[in-house]
């Protein structure tokens, strides 16, 4: 009776670790799918305008707002020691470093993710990756290499105009709201941002594209029967990617940060 | 053309497959049916290599399928499935010249588009259609789309699963007539999964039963009505009652 909880616990750990390891073989397979010919750019190209252009209002609406409080939280804070002048600095090194990418990434998982496992999970339930197959075409390199390719190339471009967004809003809340000096602000942001600030978030949002559409591809290709099948698939898919890149984001920053 | 000896596939505790053994002489149409859940399917997509039999061979022309080159063997497929599965993100057209625009087939795109409209045509679809996408077609009409992809390349091998599944009697009289045609047409070797008994009569040279993971009868479908199988008899004529357990 009391051991019921801990049963549950011990089963569900295992299924997350059993889950974790398949989708380490299907990273394995996709690599493997990158480096053999054909490469179809069609659908290489479709993906990229999918992930890439259609989230930029969803990651810039993220960032702007983020990058605005930002400004707020730090202004309130570090008057508290004297200190309100760093908001620009702070919100340059916390959106290019941390917030841009993070938050980035995850509107892209809501987004991206789920919509990868639906279309691949409805593929699926109709047979469509059967009749691909039977077509002579993988299902491996026509469906996951093109569209991990295009995220992961397409989440850097996204926190790139994302970090500038954040910087904007916090440009816009600090001058208008809390009064600081515009020349002022924008001369600080340039002088203590370094450019390993913002290329260590470009790398972070790489990492972060790439799980977000292997994710998607993995649970959409190993989506159950019906609607209810590609239901579960879409969830797991955007809590798995979710979860991944917090966790991925931690264990980048150690490797960047820690001296 | 094709043989099967002694196929076998196991999902679980579950033997779908316990030793199938059959053969297609080239140039036959072949129809296999039996009852919901006995493994028609698997056998289907056992020979296509979707699903890896536990045990048996299966020989395409002689060759084992199981060491043949995968896409020259798969070049020679053509495949109707269930419910069309045209892929809903492609025209038409480009759903019936999916193969002849890209990999080894592959040929200009004009010519692809030439010859996917000839398909059409073939199938009973107007040129019109070839720019629509499937969603926007009927249920008949995607099945004839599915036909029409299905031979888009000229195959010598043509499967069909459950062709008339979810049509009315026309129109389901309609694809079989379809089927039988290009089939005779091509010289194509054919093998159609069915519980559809209109479907048998119209499109089989040889009929054979699966059931309980075995391949219960075959003949040819001359001998259908007078096969002296009970298991059979209770089948076409579709009775609740005799040596197949039916499930009230």
């Amino acid at each position: 009776m009391i051991l019921t909880p801990v049963a549950a616990l011990g089963r569900s750990t295992l299924a997350g670790l059993a889950s974790l390891g398949r989708i380490a073989l299907y990273l394995l397979a996709t690599l493997r799918a990158m480096l053999r010919p054909p490469f179809y750019f069609r659908e290489f190209a479709q993906a990229l305008w999918a992930i890439g252009y259609n989230s930029l209002p969803v990651v810039g609406l993220t960032a702007f707002f983020t990058g605005g409080a930002l400004a707020l939280q730090i202004y309130e804070g570090g008057a508290r020691f004297n200190a309100g002048q760093v908001v620009p600095s702070i919100v340059a090194i916390g959106m290019t470093r941390e917030l841009g990418p993070v938050l980035g990434a995850l509107m892209v998982a809501a987004r991206v993710a789920s919509s990868i496992a639906a279309e691949i999970g409805t593929m699926k339930v109709t047979e469509q990756i059967d009749a691909l197959v039977t077509l002579s075409t993988d299902p491996m390199r026509y469906l996951t290499v093109p569209r991990v390719l295009a995220a992961t190339l397409a989440v850097p471009a996204l926190v790139a105009v994302g970090d500038s967004i954040g910087i904007f809003g916090g440009y816009v809340v600090g001058t208008g709201r809390l009064d600081l000096n515009a020349a002022a602000y924008l001369k600080n942001t340039a002088d203590y941002l370094e450019l390993w600030d913002i290329t260590s978030g470009l790398i972070k949002g790489a990492v972060f594209g790439f799980i977000v559409a292997l994710v998607g591809c993995y649970f959409g290709m190993n989506s159950g029967r019906g609607a209810q099948g590609v239901g579960r698939a879409t969830k797991s898919a955007v809590v798995t990617a979710s979860v991944l890149i917090l966790a991925a984001n931690y264990l980048l920053t150690e490797l960047f940060f820690s001296a | 053309m094709i043989e099967l000896r002694d196929l076998q596939k196991a999902f679980g505790p579950n033997r779908v497959l316990r030793g199938v053994n059959l053969t297609i002489p080239r140039g036959e149409s072949m129809v296999i049916i039996g009852g919901s859940g006995t493994g028609k399917s698997v056998l289907l997509k056992c020979i296509l290599g979707l699903v890896t039999p536990d045990a048996g061979q299966i020989l395409i022309q002689g060759q084992d399928a199981a060491k043949a080159d995968r896409d020259a063997f798969l070049a020679r497929f053509g495949m109707l499935f269930q419910g069309g599965a045209l892929f809903d993100s492609l025209t038409v057209w480009q759903n019936v010249a999916f193969r002849l625009l890209r990999g080894a087939q592959k040929r200009p795109k004009a010519e692809a588009r030439e010859i996917a409209i000839e398909k059409l045509r073939r199938v009973g679809l107007k040129p019109e259609v070839a720019d629509q996408f499937p969603a926007e077609l009927s249920g008949g009409m995607q099945k004839r789309v599915g036909l029409a992809r299905a031979i888009a390349a000229e195959p010598e091998i043509i499967f069909f699963d459950e062709p008339t599944t979810g049509l009315d009697p026309i129109m389901a009289g309609v694809i079989n007539e379809l089927i039988r045609e290009i089939v005779v047409e091509m010289g194509a070797t054919a093998m159609t999964i069915t519980h559809d008994m209109s479907s048998v009569r119209a499109i089989a040279d040889d009929v054979a039963m699966l059931h309980d993971g075995v391949i219960q009868w075959t003949g040819p479908v001359t001998r259908l009505d007078n096969s002296g199988d009970p298991y059979l008899d209770q089948f076409i004529h579709g009775r609740a009652e005799g040596p197949i357990e039916a499930v009230r």
